[in-house]
């Protein structure tokens, strides 16, 4: 049993009981919610004549079926189900007193970028949503789980989880990235080494030189795809560059607050002699930019390696039929295999620092004529941040189309979506087959600026090769200087 | 039918005082093999079909586009080739990715009550707990004779037995493993977790006020 862990400490604090099923009662601290997981929720509220216990801890948005066109926003949305689904949260939330980021409001976007953008998630909370990305916000020093509906309705009910405590690996990133190599490539990397079933009952806890190295965009990227390893949370303990990120976010303490409450942040950090379950370390020096070529997120390479023979892979059957279906061939690398469509955004990759990293591969460069290449901020914060700061123009000048805010692409649940089959470089989480909206459909998955450099060449490109700009836009921008909070 | 028809299942119908589910001690009947391993739940239930407000027709969309064809035709997939069953049998990491809960309402409506595999993600074994559907994890060797079993014998009887943690198929017992606290609710009848937690409101709302970020 791990002891001291930040994991340690944070269950600690938000445990309310033991429950006769053995597991705990867990308090959440922060509630996110959004249109596809939660009607059924208030549906058997409802049926048990429950209220939502603690309106003021849960915050939601719409991000799911929303389109990202400003024509397709208007009400009622075209299609009829998700207008249905829509107007369901807005009544929901508004009789339950919930705060919630509706089309209505510039702040609106995918629940794992609002959230940590506007200062609702710190460190040394627990934080769920009814989407398994709630791992993201580990990034903070919280724990972030997924969880279902049915678990909705208890968090709605009494503010609540019941849940076992799981155990802690300790996730050692070593080494130094080189230019060209990020977030992105860093959990892809782990995935691969720890296979997308090894998080199965743990929780990591991301450290090293490689972790401490990276921004916050970066770190919520590597907490995000805790579940594509399958572990249900992913943390990183607390910092300086957390609570500067942090400083001046509308929701989050200010002044005198804010330095009572780091205090609290900094006593949940693990301890120097903190156990561990486990403790795996995994080497990034001189990482290649990685590039998945199957069918699941641990089935990756770096660009610059050939692609690899099932019987080489940890499951030569899923891999064989992975590669029937992307049609890669083994023993190739994954350079210069042809894209028709570019997809930037995403609780992945899509937050400021995320297009800056792309606009500077796209500055002075044009779009494959063959591609179709979308630019999908995570949410209206992101969209008028980087539109301030005129980073929108590279994207559109380079041939993007620039699109509001949402899930988009990434699960196709509105009218983004891959046709037939298309191949997709994709800064988003999932390669199942399907995913991306079309069962002929292909992902792959790799970082914002190696899609970039996929939409401009129109085949997956090593982006160490290409010229980048310093800095695009004015670079003046914070992502909430311009935003109006009323916290 | 052969031999081993299957038997009743042991569902009471009756709630326990104070809860408003019945407690599943076994679950009888005959299997449906799904073959794979890190089967994702976007395959389970795609997410074109997550746009509703109920869970209603879920059990139409469960693994909908792989039991059809190009032309959109039924195949033989396994949950068109046997219909009736109720013990599912795949192998590891079954359930993984999205947390959607739709997932395993679409296999409980199809008529799924328990699931025998190698393992299963996370999320989604909670999200079985929550509505009631046993998980019973087993070697591999075990998982692969059992989806062996069912192909070469549709109709044979299996019993999925909670608190003994076993499969019984084809004369043989297997053991497996339940996680303690979905057996604990499968037995007592409370894998329905919102009222027992709402009888500790008012601690939750204690540890709400002692927490110093809830003034905000």
């Amino acid at each position: 049993m791990s002891e001291g862990t930040l994991y340690d400490k944070v269950w600690e604090r938000h445990k309310v009981a033991d429950l006769p099923n053995g597991q705990d009662q867990l308090f959440i601290g922060l509630h996110l919610v959004h249109e596809v997981t939660s009607p059924q929720a208030f549906g058997m509220l409802r049926e048990r004549d429950m209220e939502v216990a603690f309106p003021d801890r849960t915050v939601a948005t719409t991000d799911h079926i929303v389109p990202t066109t400003s024509e397709g926003r208007e009400r009622p949305l075209a299609d009829e189900r998700a207008e249905e689904m829509l107007t369901h949260l807005e009544r929901n939330t508004e009789d339950a007193g919930i705060r919630f980021f509706g089309l209505d409001d510039d702040r609106q976007g995918i629940a794992h970028v609002v959230g940590p953008e506007l200062g609702f998630v710190q460190p040394g909370m627990t934080v769920v949503c009814g989407d398994s990305h709630t791992s993201t916000h580990g990034a903070f020093g919280a724990i972030g789980m997924g969880i279902g509906t049915s678990q909705i309705r208890d968090v709605f009910a009494t503010g609540s989880i019941s849940a076992d405590k799981k155990a802690v690996r300790r996730v050692e990133i070593t080494g130094e990235l080189g230019d060209g190599v990020g977030a992105k490539d860093v959990i892809l990397h782990v995935i691969r080494e720890l296979g997308v079933d090894g998080g199965v009952g743990h929780v990591y806890e991301y450290g090293g030189e490689a972790i401490r190295s990276l921004d916050m965009e970066g770190r919520l990227a590597v907490c995000n795809m805790s579940i594509e390893g399958g572990a249900r949370a992913g943390y990183i303990n607390p910092d300086e560059t957390t609570y500067e990120y942090l400083e001046g976010r509308g929701f989050a303490p200010e002044g005198e607050a804010f330095e009572e409450r780091k205090e609290y942040w900094e006593s949940i950090r693990s301890d120097e002699d903190a156990e561990y379950d486990d403790v795996v370390e995994v080497d990034a020096d001189g990482l290649a930019p990685q590039v998945s070529w199957g069918t699941n997120p641990e089935q990756v390479v770096g660009v610059d390696e050939p692609v690899p023979e099932p019987a080489e892979t940890r499951d030569p059957e899923a891999a064989e039929t992975a590669q029937a279906h992307t049609e890669v061939t083994p023993g190739e690398t994954m350079a210069e295999h042809e894209v028709d469509v570019a997809f930037l955004g995403t609780c992945t990759n899509g937050r400021v620092a995320d297009f800056r990293e792309a606009a500077r591969v796209l500055a002075g460069r044009a779009v494959d004529d063959d591609v179709r290449a979308l630019a999908v901020p995570g949410s209206g914060t992101v969209k008028r941040t980087l539109e301030a700061e005129g980073i929108h123009r590279v994207f559109k000048d380079a041939g993007f189309q620039w699109r509001e805010a949402g899930c988009s692409m990434c699960l196709a649940m509105n009218d983004d979506a891959l046709e037939g089959d298309e191949v997709c470089a994709s800064s988003s989480n999932r390669n199942y087959v399907g995913r991306q909206g079309s069962t002929e459909g292909r992902t792959h998955l790799m970082s914002p600026a190696m899609v970039a450099a996929a939409a401009v060449e129109g085949a997956v490109t090593d982006v160490r090769e290409f010229d980048t700009a310093d800095e695009v836009g004015s670079g003046s921008g914070s992502p909430v200087a311009d935003a109006e909070v009323d916290g | 039918m052969s031999d081993d028809a299957p038997v009743a299942d042991d569902r009471s119908d009756e709630p326990r005082e104070g809860t408003a589910v019945p407690a599943i001690r076994r679950v009888a009947g005959t299997g449906v093999p799904i073959r794979g391993d890190d089967i994702d739940t976007d395959q389970i239930l795609p997410a074109r079909f997550l746009k509703a407000v109920t869970f209603d027709d879920m059990g139409e969309y469960a693994f909908y586009d792989q039991r059809r064809d190009d032309e959109g035709t039924l195949n033989d997939h396994p949950l068109n080739e046997f219909q009736g069953a109720n013990v599912l049998a795949v192998n590891d990491n079954f359930g993984c990715g999205s947390s959607r809960e739709h997932a395993p309402q679409g296999l409980m409506r199809w008529g799924v009550e328990a699931i025998v595999g190698e393992s299963f993600a996370e999320i989604f074994q909670d999200n079985c707990k929550s509505l009631g559907i046993a998980t019973l994890a087993v070697d591999h060797e075990d998982a692969v004779d059992l989806q062996d079993f069912i192909e070469a014998t549709p109709d044979a009887g299996i019993e999925v037995d909670v608190r003994e943690e076993t499969v019984q198929y084809d004369g043989k017992t297997v053991e497996g493993e339940v996680p303690d606290a979905m057996r604990e609710a499968l037995l007592e009848g409370i894998w329905d977790t919102t009222a027992v937690m709402r009888t500790n409101l008012d601690r939750a709302k204690a540890v709400n006020d002692s927490l110093p970020y809830t003034d905000d």
